[in-house]
């Protein structure tokens, strides 16, 4: 399948409105559908190829759980869903990444309007230097939301969706950095929910954590699919065993000639299966343990 | 038997674990050393402060016996630092020195600032690895080029046009010749200070759909002020004691009425000094004139020490506030 075969329309409200508008809500790639659909996504920094003909699909109100050994371009791929590889400099992406039937690597698309509708919380907790309030009513104020009561609300809303009202409800105005790891974390998918996305793409978001900080983390992603698609890179297999409807597994290819390692998509199914009974063969023994 | 106990047990004395003595030595040597030019330093340092306030002190006891402490705010008609005549109004030249560093500010905070934030958050690499060394340079250029560049230049064919100030120097040419040079100063370190924020902060900010321009002004600024604070005071120190452009351009020499106006010819306390120090007529070592200059030296230092106390606060308060 080339690139050219596919039929992807152009972004939304851009000239293109008879019959090619992309409000569809699943994408349709050759012949694969989802919310998602990546076709021969491949990324390169500079000349390196880190990933390459990446073909999968996500399915809405799923966890899809990305796992892999280290350098195996997990995280790279998770980063083309909304575009964060941009913000390097040498990161070039190829192929397609349909979002709603939109190319999101159209060069009409802002970046900056996609990230609005797909929002991401990252390895280690980043909170802003500022207060709890301010941290989660950081995006509603990008959308020009200035009334308190309506902030109020919103923080409310968005720190209950993270679990972390009950904790932090009597000293919103306290830093964000005051928080234990744990609660940082779910400040900040608080303040990824606070903008109402669609789907929230979590780059090993428990890597920094404790169990019980885990675990919460873990209970809070099933309640939230009910809300949102979550896409989560994870090094931890019987974390993607536990919370993932269905698992991507990377894995690297050293290329003969130039001794470098690209990262592929060895197999893409649901969690089940994927862990009692995959096809491939290098699937079984990371899943198994005996490889990565 | 236990593994542990050596077949042969061995006679251990304090010269086997005494180790190589000679290097020993060396070592001892290499330490007091160093120790020694730290100390030299130091030493240095606090002897040029003991020198300038022991001269200064010679100046004010002189001047107590001349004309009384008073001299040093001149109440008079026309005040004005005229050391010749033995008229030291202090307020003059410390005036002088605020207006031209003030005027230096304006104009080097946010051209360096801008500066910073341009290479930091939106130049290219490829760009930056060649507009940063341009920017080094420049901070390299000997005073005195910029201090005739005000003279010739900056001076007569913008300044005195623009404004309309009565002569081709003054008080406002050095101001802002001052603040070109300070600029790639103040760009320097805002840009380490900006450089310092974690980039995990910029990418929460943009992971939620900021715009860069957002993403400079809530996010990256914020984390960076103390950093940026910092670089507005050591720009201003440098500004308060630059002299060359200070003693070239600002059109008096050696003697200035007290002004308020930036378009007037002035003086600045470096200046003041400089002039003072050039070996002309009166200064052969022990009249009260050249005395004030070390008094005149005392006074900058204790400003610029004030300032840098001030900025030691003000960066400690911002850290705290996260």
């Amino acid at each position: 399948m080339t690139v050219e075969e596919i039929n992807v329309v152009r972004p939304l409200g851009l000239g293109e409105t008879s019959g090619r508008r992309g409000d569809e809500a699943r994408s349709v790639v050759g012949g694969r559908t989802g919310l998602f659909t990546t076709a021969d996504l491949s990324v390169y920094y500079g000349s390196f190829r880190a990933v390459r003909n990446v073909d999968l699909s996500i399915t809405e109100h799923e966890i899809t759980a990305f796992i892999g050994p280290s350098g195996c371009g997990k995280t790279t791929v998770l980063r083309c869903f909304n575009r964060m590889n941009d913000l390097i400099d040498s990161a070039r992406v190829e192929g397609i990444v349909a979002y709603h039937g939109v190319n999101l690597y159209d060069p009409d698309v802002n970046p900056v309007e996609v990230r609005r509708r797909i929002g991401m919380v990252f390895q280690k907790p980043n909170p802003f230097p500022k207060s709890i309030y301010d941290n989660v009513a950081y995006g509603p104020r990008l959308s020009g939301i200035k009334k308190r009561n309506d902030l109020d609300d919103i923080v409310e809303r968005a720190l209950r969706g993270a679990a972390l009202w009950d904790e932090v409800k009597d000293r919103l105005k306290a830093s964000g950095l005051g928080l234990s790891g744990g609660q940082q974390q779910r400040l900040c998918i608080a303040r990824a929910v606070a903008v109402e996305p669609e789907v929230i793409l979590m780059d090993e978001p428990c890597s920094a954590l404790d169990p019980i900080a885990t675990a919460r983390i873990e209970d809070l992603m099933q309640e939230m699919k009910q809300r949102y698609t979550i896409i989560i890179v994870t090094h931890n297999m019987q974390q993607a065993a536990r919370v993932s409807d269905r698992t991507a597994f990377f894995t690297t290819e050293i290329n003969e000639e130039s001794d470098r390692r690209t990262g592929v998509l060895v197999e893409f199914d649901r969690t089940e299966t994927m862990f009692s009974s995959p096809t491939d063969e290098r699937t079984e023994q990371y899943v198994t343990g005996r490889f990565g | 038997m236990s593994s542990l106990t050596p077949a042969n047990p061995l006679v251990l004395t304090i010269g086997d674990l005494q180790g190589n003595l000679r290097r020993l030595r060396k070592e001892r040597f290499m330490h007091v050393l160093l120790f020694g030019s730290a100390a030299l330093s130091i030493g240095i340092s606090i002897l040029i402060v003991f020198t300038l306030f022991r001269e200064a002190w010679v100046f004010l006891s002189g001047l107590i016996e001349q004309s009384g402490l008073g001299a040093l705010i001149d109440g008079g008609a026309r005040p004005g630092w005229y050391p010749r005549d033995g008229r030291f109004d202090l307020p003059t030249i410390v005036l002088g020195t605020i207006i031209v560093s003030g005027i230096s500010v304006v104009v080097a905070a946010p051209l360096g600032l801008g500066a910073a934030i341009y290479l930091s958050e939106y130049a290219k690499p490829r760009t930056r690895s060649w507009l940063k060394p341009i920017l080094e340079v420049l901070a390299g250029v000997p005073s005195v080029v910029f201090g005739f560049f005000a003279l010739r230049v900056l001076g007569p064919d913008l300044i005195q046009p623009l404004f309309g100030t009565r002569t081709p120097t003054s008080l406002l040419v050095t101001g802002v010749a001052i603040g070109i040079l300070v600029t790639p100063l103040m760009a320097s370190i805002s840009e380490d200070a900006l450089g310092a924020v974690p980039r995990a902060l910029r990418e929460a900010s943009f992971g939620i759909g900021a715009r860069r321009s957002t993403t400079v002004v809530k996010v990256v600024l914020p984390a960076a002020v103390s950093g940026i604070v910092a670089a507005l005071i050591v720009s201003v120190s440098r500004a308060i004691g630059e002299t060359m452009v200070a003693a070239l351009a600002s059109g008096a020499l050696g003697q200035a009425p007290r002004t308020v106006n930036p378009t007037d010819t002035g003086l600045t306390m470096t200046a003041a000094m400089a002039q003072l120090a050039q070996g002309s007529d009166q200064v052969v070592g022990d009249t009260l004139a050249f005395q004030s200059l070390f008094f005149v030296g005392a006074v900058l230092f204790l400003m610029t020490l004030a300032l840098n106390l001030v900025a030691d606060r003000i960066v400690e308060r911002v850290r705290n506030q996260y």
